[in-house]
């Protein structure tokens, strides 16, 4: 076996859906322990970047390694990999027939065939990491969009994944619910979880990335430390689309991209 | 352009011929309404023959001799819709799923099944299943279970061929995410499909599906056709029956009867759930 550097490695990846092409040729690598945020206008591939990571969606072409296994080999174990991928959606995706700690005990038990007593004690552990230890027994529908997120979050910290994967986490909430979920993943980032997030959040880009990628269509057309590519973008791309994010109230009408 | 305000009136055109308001109108059509409806009511109650119908329809002794063995009557049909409905939910539920496989033969035998037992009547398939089967396989003359096998099998594939069709839908309503996020856990398709994504799409599917249970309760009637024995025969055969022995028609109402003590209840019971569940969204 050879030496595994990178969490992630991304070598030459697209998508077609059809005859559009999202992904035009994606190189990206994470290393053990970052944090990246992918940035970007809708529609430039980042959210389909991230679900072909854990091959939700499948690549056309290219190549994804995931610690040390090749996702795209056409012998892969697809359910064991996915075991070392945490992701969290932007619409949450809780089990809403099953009430909070079931949520998170149903895959540990079903899939890594934990006992119950096992799977219960380390979900509620992830559930006081999320500050929700109260909410064990209550159903999805029960809490609010920013409790859901955090327990999604939870859910995919009870199998132990090896990184976590964010696509738009804090997109589908109230403003003054985003801080919690923020929070959250701060805390991740500080215990060194390696961690790959699309979102729109330019101040979380900049406190807790230590890299950001800025796609537009299809293609990665900047990356690098925030302070630069969020503080100081050399690309034109990027100027404009984070002047638009920034100060969406003094943008020229005749600005629009394309 | 005067800046006189007019009087405040109705809306609409000034009252016509009639002099009628859209109330007034609207009185007089509710009240044409109720006339009808009294007259045909008149009508029936005139030229019904009150002295017959109490005599052979409402006979306490006729009724009385019915009673006692309407209960092993109202026990068979229940066990012959038991055994159809859960024949048929199992097998409805396989055909859902070849319906949403990936697969095409799978696809189209489930679409097959779908339109066949779908478009045939029940009794023609309960004909084909007692006079059919056991000429093409010769193991069906004297099949295990007898006359059970043959009810589960007749009314069971009609019963599987809707509710396959229900429970197709129902899956479809899961949202898409449900399944993302088991399988992102790691979970096997199959694995998500049992334990998340068809726990929630028979909590969506379950007023159509008890309404199914209250339309094979009734269609269990059909069963005659196999040509059951005495202590095997079900309500309406039962009804019948005794109704032709008496020459009385009492024994039929008695068995109707019978029915809605199970039908009734089982209404009100999907009305509950659809209450529920309307709350619940």
């Amino acid at each position: 076996m050879s030496v595994v550097t990178h969490m992630v490695e991304i070598r030459g990846l697209r998508k077609s859906f059809g005859p559009v092409e999202v992904l035009k040729g994606i190189d990206l690598s994470v290393q053990r322990g970052q944090v990246i945020c992918i940035i970007g206008p809708s529609g430039s591939g980042k959210s389909t970047l991230l679900r072909c990571v854990n091959l939700l969606e499948e690549p056309t072409a290219g190549t994804i390694v995931v610690d040390g296994v090749e996702l795209t080999h056409p012998d892969v174990d697809i359910n064991a990999a996915r075991r070392r991928l945490g992701m969290v959606f932007q619409q949450f995706n809780l089990f809403s027939h099953l009430k909070v700690l079931e949520n998170l005990t149903i895959a540990q038990r079903r899939v890594l065939k934990r006992s119950k007593a096992e799977a219960e004690r380390i979900a509620r552990e992830n559930l006081a990491k999320v500050g929700l230890e109260g909410k064990a027994d209550s159903y999805p529908s029960q809490l609010s969009g920013g409790q859901q997120q955090r327990v999604a979050i939870a859910r995919a910290l009870s199998m132990d994944p090896s990184l976590m994967l964010f696509d738009e986490p804090t997109s589908a909430l109230d403003p003054e619910l985003v801080g919690d979920v923020l929070t959250v993943m701060r805390q991740l980032a500080q215990e060194g979880m390696t961690m790959l997030v699309v979102t729109h959040e330019m101040a979380f880009a900049r406190d807790v990335a230590d890299h950001v990628v800025f796609m537009d269509g299809g293609v990665i057309v900047e990356q690098g430390p925030p302070d630069q590519v969020i503080g100081d973008p050399q690309h034109e791309r990027t100027q404009r689309f984070l002047r638009r994010v920034l100060d969406p109230t003094h943008v020229d009408v005749g600005d629009a991209r394309g | 352009m005067t800046a006189t305000t007019p009087e405040a009136g109705p809306a609409g055109k000034p009252a016509g011929r009639t002099g009628l308001s859209p109330r007034q109108k609207q009185r007089i059509g509710r009240w044409i309404q109720y006339a009808i409806f009294l007259l045909i009511v008149v009508l029936v109650a005139v030229f019904a023959d009150w002295g017959k119908i109490h005599e052979h329809f409402l006979d306490g002794d006729a009724a009385r001799e019915t009673v006692p063995d309407i209960f092993r009557a109202l026990g068979n049909t229940v066990i012959y819709t038991v055994l159809a409905y859960a024949l048929g939910i199992v097998v409805g539920l396989v055909i859902a799923l070849m319906r949403l496989s990936s697969v095409g033969p799978y696809r189209w035998f489930g679409l097959v099944f779908i339109e066949i037992f779908r478009g045939l009547p029940a009794l023609l398939i309960l004909i084909l299943v007692a006079f059919g089967l056991p000429i093409a396989f010769p193991a069906f003359s004297d099949p295990p279970g007898g006359i059970y096998t043959q009810i589960a099998l007749g009314l069971g594939l009609v019963g599987a061929a809707y509710m396959a069709e229900t429970i197709r839908a129902g899956i479809q309503a899961v949202p898409k995410g449900q399944m993302e996020a088991a399988r992102s856990l790691g979970m096997s398709y199959g694995r998500a499909m049992l334990t998340i994504v068809i726990p929630q799409a028979f909590r969506i599917v379950i007023p159509p599906l008890t309404n199914e249970l209250v339309l094979l309760f009734k269609d269990s009637s059909l069963v005659f056709v196999l040509g059951v024995t005495s202590s095997q025969v079900e309500l309406t055969k039962f009804g019948e029956q005794v109704a032709v022995r008496l020459a009385d028609v009492t024994p039929i109402m008695v068995a109707g009867t019978a029915y809605l003590i199970i039908t009734i209840p089982l209404g009100y019971l999907v009305r509950r759930l659809e209450a529920r569940q309307a709350k619940a969204r």
